[in-house]
């Protein structure tokens, strides 16, 4: 096998641009949690490598970078069958400067379960060399709501010690933006079209986090790249806690979601803005709390935006603009409403 | 298969071995970003949210590594300042 050599990019001080994360035997102690841009850009470098071959304007390659800053150090990632594993490991390439593995679409949890299970063993007999080395998993939306729920659901009741990362961009983009348990109603997909008789999908979003929160494990929170600070910190906090974490990401897909390339990070911002997808955390002793933008607009309700917002710049949701189907969107806003309601009935940090 | 075979008579599959910088994407590009040094406040945002890792900086100034850039244009809508432009590629 010939020698692997990282391209030669002109950095005039710090590090290369790009570079393998190697960990030594015997390496200890924790990468710090950097949050000021500049010493990011200058002392961190990403766990995806370049050449990957997602779609330009892809927010899931955003979120695995964002989510590598926040690594401690040495981490395994499993990756359940999505548009990420496809495209970033197609065959003899990988993307991938960390130890990685793929199995299958509804056994990533489990995958990642028998992967703590053997670093645990090989501690116990004193084979592991490291004094801890996480388990990171990323999962699409359909590898979690819909077809790998089960191996979740196990393997947090199990308690295994991993972070999942579920980066929902709420359908099946890999095969051909087919529905999927994550796509909002109305969103237009391949397999439920827009019509005159079918207004896309009839069914609401599935609401995993809640799911999850309701499974007791240890950290709960949802997240967007564009709230990249806040997604760093909740990443490092999940995989700080002792079991199972679970970070409900939103990663918008301008092919599925129909919008300009360049509008990949705007769209979660006004998903963020229009309370459509809004940012919590969750633990057992603290409850829900909101963080970031959402808590902003919790304390000042002036800042919610109607879901027009975020609707208008994505062709998915096209129809819900015409005048004959007005009474579609205030029903997709009525139900934002309740959610958000609830959530404020729910958070502990909400102003009441 | 008369006689079983050990790992290393396999073919290597199921085992990504080659790093995906050997494969240059940036021919998928149609627009190309341009960063004007005078404008930038190196905010380092495009940095951030670049998802194919092709903005570099390097201490003093933002780099674009025109191998990987798809020219998806995000850079240069998430700017601040609008330091970087979209400009078209040159034809052939």
């Amino acid at each position: 096998m010939a020698q692997q050599t990282l391209p030669q990019v002109p950095i005039k001080k710090g590090e290369p641009a790009y570079k393998l994360w190697i960990f030594e035997p015997g390496w200890k102690g924790e990468l710090p949690l950097i949050l000021n841009p500049r010493q990011l850009a200058e002392q961190k470098r990403p766990a995806i490598l370049p050449g990957h071959r997602l779609c330009a304007g892809c927010a899931a390659p955003i979120i695995v970078k964002l989510a590598s800053f926040a690594f401690r150090g040495p981490t395994i990632v499993v990756n359940a069958t999505g548009c990420l594993e496809v495209a970033t490991t197609i065959f003899p390439y990988t993307s991938w400067a960390v130890p990685w593995i793929h199995n299958a679409f509804e056994n990533a949890a489990a995958t990642a379960s028998g992967v703590e299970s053997a670093i645990k063993a090989m501690k116990k007999t004193g084979r592991l060399p490291w004094a801890h080395v996480d388990v990171v998993v990323f999962g699409g939306d359909g590898g979690t709501f819909d077809i790998g729920l089960q191996s979740l659901s196990g393997a947090a009741e199990r308690g295994h010690d991993f972070l999942y990362i579920l980066y929902d961009n709420e359908a099946y983009m890999n095969t051909g933006i087919q529905r999927s348990g994550g796509t909002p109603k109305f969103a237009w997909t391949t397999t439920s079209p827009v019509g005159t008789v079918l207004p896309g999908k009839t069914q609401h979003k599935k609401p995993i986090a809640d799911i999850m929160v309701a499974h007791r494990i240890p950290y709960v929170a949802t997240a967007t790249p564009a709230h990249w600070l806040d997604l760093m910190k909740k990443v490092r906090k999940g995989i700080e806690v002792e079991g199972p974490a679970f970070i409900h990401a939103l990663s918008s897909c301008d092919r599925g979601w129909r919008h300009d390339t360049a509008l990949a990070i705007e769209v979660s911002r006004r998903a963020v803005d229009t309370c459509y997808f809004p940012l919590w955390e969750w633990t057992p002793e603290t409850g829900y709390r909101l963080t970031d933008r959402s808590l902003s607009i919790a304390r000042n309700p002036k800042m919610k935006q109607p879901i027009e917002k975020f609707v208008e710049v994505q062709g998915r949701f096209r129809h819900l603009l015409k005048p004959e189907n007005r009474h579609l969107l205030r029903e997709l806003q009525e139900w934002v409403d309740a959610v958000w309601e609830d959530l404020l009935n729910r958070a502990t940090n909400a102003p009441r | 298969m008369s006689q079983p075979r050990g790992w290393k008579e396999l073919p290597i599959g199921a085992v990504p071995f080659r790093l995906s910088t050997d494969y240059k994407t940036g021919d998928w590009r149609a627009l190309r970003p341009v960063v004007d040094m005078n404008k930038c406040v190196k905010c380092m945002l495009c940095w951030i949210f670049c998802p194919d890792m092709a903005i570099i900086w390097d201490g003093e100034k933002i780099l674009v590594n025109y191998d990987y850039c798809k020219g998806c244009g995000i850079c240069a809508h998430e700017c601040p300042v609008k330091a970087i432009d979209m400009v078209p590629e040159p034809s052939e």
